[in-house]
């Protein structure tokens, strides 16, 4: 496998309950790329990102995050133990549709807890760290403030200044300004974009098409737990390959 | 002589039951606060097996008197050829005791708390372990500061409960007083002041804590 696929997901399958969500999904998202994964509601998109990583376990298939394999130990054939897996989750970073920022810490110690208590770094590289990703989400100057005190947009930029205080190899996007009110969807959107000029590799679910557009270097769409068509931007809202895109397109206008 | 001038005359035994009350207090509330965290940590895990004895101890001790539980300790257990004093029964039945309802109080809050933190720790590379001591528990004892105040308030009343057992805590430094000398007002009205004060220390100390937490948002969670 070489260095340059930062996300490799093999015949990954899913169900809950007996219904199928995700099915053979092949997918890889190499270093520096951004690819965005579209559908319906219900669709299995969400689930193929908390996959990878493992917040989801799939029933088959397999996730490897920069080379190395999420989940099961790929020596022994078992499942990782807790310790094992935070290892590898350590090489990703999420942010939520819900924020999910930590309330009883600051802004500044919501985004240095991990880098401290998880990679075991000192309290001043962190802090410089972290002073630099909010100096880059716009959020520096809300430093000492705690979560309750920000708004909807605000949380969101300091949840992905938190996750990219990991250091990670890939950024999750799960549906990021699904809960946020109209008016502080574009900070967000901003900042994500920002980053991906920076060469951030990022996996993104997302509803806003115009966003997507602008921001992906692949699309791909899944219907029922498949990835039916996959493509450039360019030519994924222009030519859709499949009567689905093109319905799925038009609803969005 | 009147009946004040006994109660003076009797200071060092009242003193004594009440520096007696405060370490049994501290240590007993201490050791159920670590208990009640380590149950609750155990029900956290995925321990499927630790779940029901869990439940019933919580809910064994919640069913039972104090007084009860404290007489099976120091009377019960020499019968199963376990001989506690006096003391550490006593400390015992009120960590054991106390424990259970601290776990109860703080599984109330941690029902509440929003799913997505937890997942979000997860995400970033938390362990269980370290995601409960760093991310849940702290909010957990912030959110139920009050429950919490007002179970150590009950915790210093049982302490009273002693007395039938033999420690010579402050109420039993009440009663001997009061036994010897027939001035049972006197003596009880003492007692009385030195739990108030206890109690009254207490709740300023969970009022600045209380100030701490709205500083952090928890009471507009």
């Amino acid at each position: 496998m070489s260095e340059q696929v930062a996300v490799s997901i093999r015949r990954l399958s899913k169900s809950f309950d007996g219904t199928e969500v995700l099915r053979d999904v092949d997918l890889e998202v190499n270093s520096g790329e951004v690819v965005t994964i579209l559908g319906s509601s219900g669709s299995g998109k969400s689930t193929l990102l908390r996959c990878i990583n493992w917040l989801e376990v799939p029933d088959r298939g397999s996730i490897h995050i920069g080379g190395i394999r999420i989940g099961i130990d790929e020596a022994s054939g078992r499942s990782m133990s807790m310790r094992e897996l935070a290892k590898v989750r350590a090489r990703t970073g999420m942010v939520f549709q819900s924020l999910n920022l930590w309330p009883h810490l600051s802004v500044l110690h919501n985004v240095t807890e991990s880098p401290i208590h998880v990679l075991g770094k000192s309290r001043r590289e962190a802090e410089e760290l972290a002073m630099e990703l909010l100096e880059k989400v716009g959020m520096a100057h809300k430093k000492d403030s705690y979560p309750y005190t920000l708004s909807g947009g605000q949380k969101q930029r300091v949840a992905i200044a938190r996750a990219l205080a990991m250091q990670p190899q890939v950024m999750l996007f799960d549906e990021p300004t699904s809960a946020l009110d109209p008016e502080l969807v574009g900070e967000v959107l901003t900042v994500i974009k920002d980053l991906s000029a920076e060469g951030y590799t990022m996996v993104i679910v997302t509803h806003e098409m115009d966003f997507a557009r602008a921001v992906s270097d692949q699309v791909v769409f899944l219907d029922k737990g498949i990835i039916i068509e996959r493509a450039v931007p360019e030519t994924f809202f222009t030519r859709p390959a499949t009567e689905r895109v093109q319905r799925f397109l038009e609803r969005q206008n | 002589m009147t009946n004040w001038e006994i109660i003076w005359e009797a200071r060092g035994l009242f003193l004594q039951g009440f520096l007696n009350t405060l370490v049994i207090f501290a240590l007993s509330t201490a050791a159920a606060f670590l208990i009640g965290c380590g149950v609750l940590y155990l029900l956290e895990g995925s321990r499927p097996r630790l779940r029901v004895p869990l439940r019933i101890y919580i809910d064994v001790m919640r069913m039972l008197p104090f007084l009860i539980l404290a007489y099976l300790l120091y009377y019960g257990l020499p019968t199963f050829g376990i001989r506690l004093d006096a003391w550490w029964a006593g400390v015992g039945a009120l960590a054991a005791y106390h424990g259970a309802y601290f776990a109860e109080i703080l599984r109330g809050s941690r029902v509440s708390l929003p799913p997505g933190q937890v997942e979000a720790a997860y995400a970033h590379g938390f362990t269980t372990s370290r995601m409960f001591l760093r991310l849940i528990l702290p909010q957990l004892v912030m959110q139920s500061r009050p429950l919490l105040g007002n179970q150590l308030v009950i915790a210093l009343k049982d302490t009273a409960f002693l007395v039938i057992i033999t420690v010579n805590e402050l109420t039993w430094a009440a009663n001997s007083v009061s036994a010897t000398y027939f001035i049972p007002t006197e003596a009880f009205v003492v007692v009385i002041g030195c739990y108030w004060l206890v109690s009254i220390v207490m709740e300023v100390a969970i009022k600045q804590a209380g100030r701490f937490g709205t500083k952090r948002g928890f009471d507009n969670v």
